[in-house]
């Protein structure tokens, strides 16, 4: 175990890397780089614009500015926010636990009613719950997310006017109800895709666990079905699902990001597109750059978690 | 990787493996054949009518804007906000007065354009390095395939919109990005059916000829992987249609007045209320092409999967 443990962390530290590579690429395709806000300033001057470029370090070699912009990530120096002069973590740190909210809620409502759906669809395999679970699934990924967004506002909020159309909270109402109510139609929004896929990649490993002898055996000994079904079938179809989950995570983080902008929801999703449109360069990096450390971490926790969960993976 | 499941992808997992459980249980129940064919009837029957829907958007976006008496920039203004199937404009006006039939049309041959070449690339630029890392395999596969992992890592949304923000927005420069951020899943692909292939005997035999690397990779190997690769395609293109939309919507992608389906919708929230067909049509259009090409993979993928003809 400990072997793979350290195993995984140098193949993570070797991709934070490559991924650190291609944040900084991303960074310098930028026209002008990082001075491209100063270059819009009205009357600045050539010479100006270079006295500046090197107090910004930035005519030395490349993989000199590369290294210092390294190091200073691993260090937790993000830089500032060119708009309010704010430490990037601190801005990120501040708008990432509304979109964990979101996130959380959102995921743990979809997993489980997924999950219902692909284990109903593995049962009755081929029965018109089955068909219309698959078509569902199939038109529900094709759906942008952000026009879902803009139909459920419009039915829910225009139309019948029993949710708000956005935001965390009503002015001045600041209770917890209210929050929930807020929560509703972005959640909905946001998990339609993983119900969508934690339905199929449910169904495919139920039908996968539903013939093993164990299952079998269980049926064999007595056992109710609803027995054989929890304790025996979903129970170890549910495996691989810790797999998928966290290869799920950048799927949700986009969605996050559009079902925030639509329904105004104060979070990471939000503070990046606010940012693209200041031009807040050190922002949209840290932002670029956290939700791909999530995904590394969150693919490596399903990796260890597989392992933990799972005793016939042989971890070397 | 552990994962019993192929990973999945493009938009980060859209494309799913729908077909993975037929096979496995298949072959364990014997009273199965008769479903089975009704399945994969099923299955095709939902393809064709995909590939029917995509024919027929590609008729209308490239054909109907000359059966139409205004273009897509007519400005018709004693008409703005006018109600879908009211006027002479069909499907109603936007806020300026322009026919909005005329612009979902045009939209859409910008947004199929655009899927359709971001695949192209992607497919190129995902075969060649999947091809190259599966052949040679070693240091220079393992370095390209962890690229491929670096690359997975991004939310596709957010690595599209840093980069759309720096360069000038056009068809050409968003198509290449969208591209760009997308060829990961097929050089997945392409990398496992090489390592696989390369091994083979007709591989090994060509090898011993005296074959190059280049005709052993072009001539042997890759059109024996062409089913994968076309199946991986077409799902590309179904998340390059997807991809503009978003970054359109989001004020990054193709601006104004080009429209494109995403863009149509980019100011369509201020008007919910008020003239709702300007959101409804131009989604309807996004999840009817979207949905189309993944029903089309899916049917591609039962068909040109061997593993079913038993």
């Amino acid at each position: 175990m400990l072997r793979f443990l350290i195993q995984r962390s140098l193949q993570n530290v070797v991709l934070l890397w490559l991924v650190s590579m291609i944040g900084f690429g991303v960074l310098f395709l930028a026209p002008g780089g990082p001075l491209a806000q100063f270059a819009l300033v009205p009357g600045m001057s050539r010479a100006e614009l270079l006295r500046i470029a090197e107090q910004m370090g930035l005519n030395r070699p490349i993989p000199a500015q590369y290294w210092e912009w390294f190091t200073r990530l691993l260090s937790g120096d993000w830089g500032h926010s060119y708009r309010d002069g704010q430490p990037v973590l601190w801005i990120i740190g501040s708008h990432l636990g509304a979109t964990l909210e979101l996130m959380v809620v959102s995921a743990t409502v979809a997993v489980a009613v997924g999950m219902w759906v692909g284990v109903l669809g593995a049962i009755r395999r081929y029965s018109v719950f089955d068909y219309l679970a698959t078509i569902g699934a199939m038109i529900a990924l094709s759906i942008p997310t952000f026009w879902f967004g803009l139909v459920t506002i419009y039915v829910f909020s225009v139309k019948l006017a029993i949710l708000p159309a956005g935001n965390m909270y009503t002015i001045g109402d600041g209770s917890f109800w209210d929050y929930v109510r807020h929560l509703i139609a972005p959640s909905l929004v946001l998990g339609l895709v993983t119900v969508a896929l934690w339905s199929r990649y449910m169904r495919s490993s139920m039908l996968e666990v539903i013939h093993q002898d164990y299952v079998r055996t269980a049926r064999a000994k007595g056992a109710s079905e609803w027995v054989v079904l929890t304790r025996h079938a979903i129970r170890n179809a549910l495996l691989p699902m810790i797999t998928v989950a966290g290869l799920q995570l950048p799927t949700l983080l986009s969605g996050a990001l559009v079902t925030e902008t639509v329904f105004t929801w104060p979070g990471m999703g939000r503070l990046f597109l606010d940012s693209l449109s200041y031009r807040d360069y050190p922002v949209v990096m840290g932002v670029l750059m956290l939700s791909a450390v999530l995904v590394l971490i969150g693919n490596m926790l399903a990796d260890i978690l597989y392992a933990v969960a799972d005793p016939r993976i042989r971890l070397d | 990787m552990l994962s019993p499941i192929p990973a999945s992808g493009s938009i980060e997992g859209r494309m799913t493996d729908f077909t993975s459980s037929t096979q496995v249980a298949g072959s364990t129940e014997p009273t199965l054949g008769k479903n089975r064919a009704r399945d994969r009837f099923m299955r095709h029957r939902l393809a064709v009518l995909g590939a029917g829907m995509i024919i027929a958007l590609v008729l209308l976006s490239f054909a109907g804007p000359y059966l139409l008496p205004f273009n897509d920039l007519y400005i018709d203004i004693r008409n703005r906000f006018a109600p879908p199937f009211a006027s002479i404009h069909i499907l109603g006006t936007d806020p300026l007065g322009r026919d909005h039939l005329a612009r979902l049309m045009t939209a859409g041959r910008i947004s199929m354009s655009i899927g359709f070449s971001a695949m192209l690339i992607a497919t190129c630029v995902g075969t060649t390095i999947g091809a190259v890392a599966g052949y040679y395999g070693g240091y220079l596969g393992a370095a390209l395939m962890r690229l491929v992992d670096a690359m997975l890592c991004f939310p596709s949304i957010f690595l599209l919109l840093a980069i759309a923000a720096f360069i000038n927005p056009g068809v050409a420069s968003i198509t290449l990005i969208i591209a760009l951020t997308s060829w990961m899943e097929v050089a997945r692909v392409v990398e496992g059916q090489m390592k696989s292939l390369r091994e083979r005997d007709f591989a090994v035999a060509a090898e011993l000829m005296g074959g190059s690397d280049r005709y052993i990779i072009f001539r042997e190997l890759l059109p024996n992987a062409v089913g994968p690769i076309v199946v991986a395609a077409t799902l590309n293109v179904a998340n390059a249609i997807l991809a503009e939309s978003y970054i359109s919507f989001l004020g990054y992608g193709i601006q104004p007045p080009t429209p494109s389906w995403g863009n149509m919708l980019n100011n369509a929230q201020q008007y919910l209320s008020s003239a709702p067909w300007l959101a409804i049509f131009p989604g309807v259009a996004i999840t009817l092409a979207v949905t189309s090409f993944n029903f089309i993979g899916d049917g591609l993928r039962d068909a040109l999967d061997p593993r079913l003809d038993h």
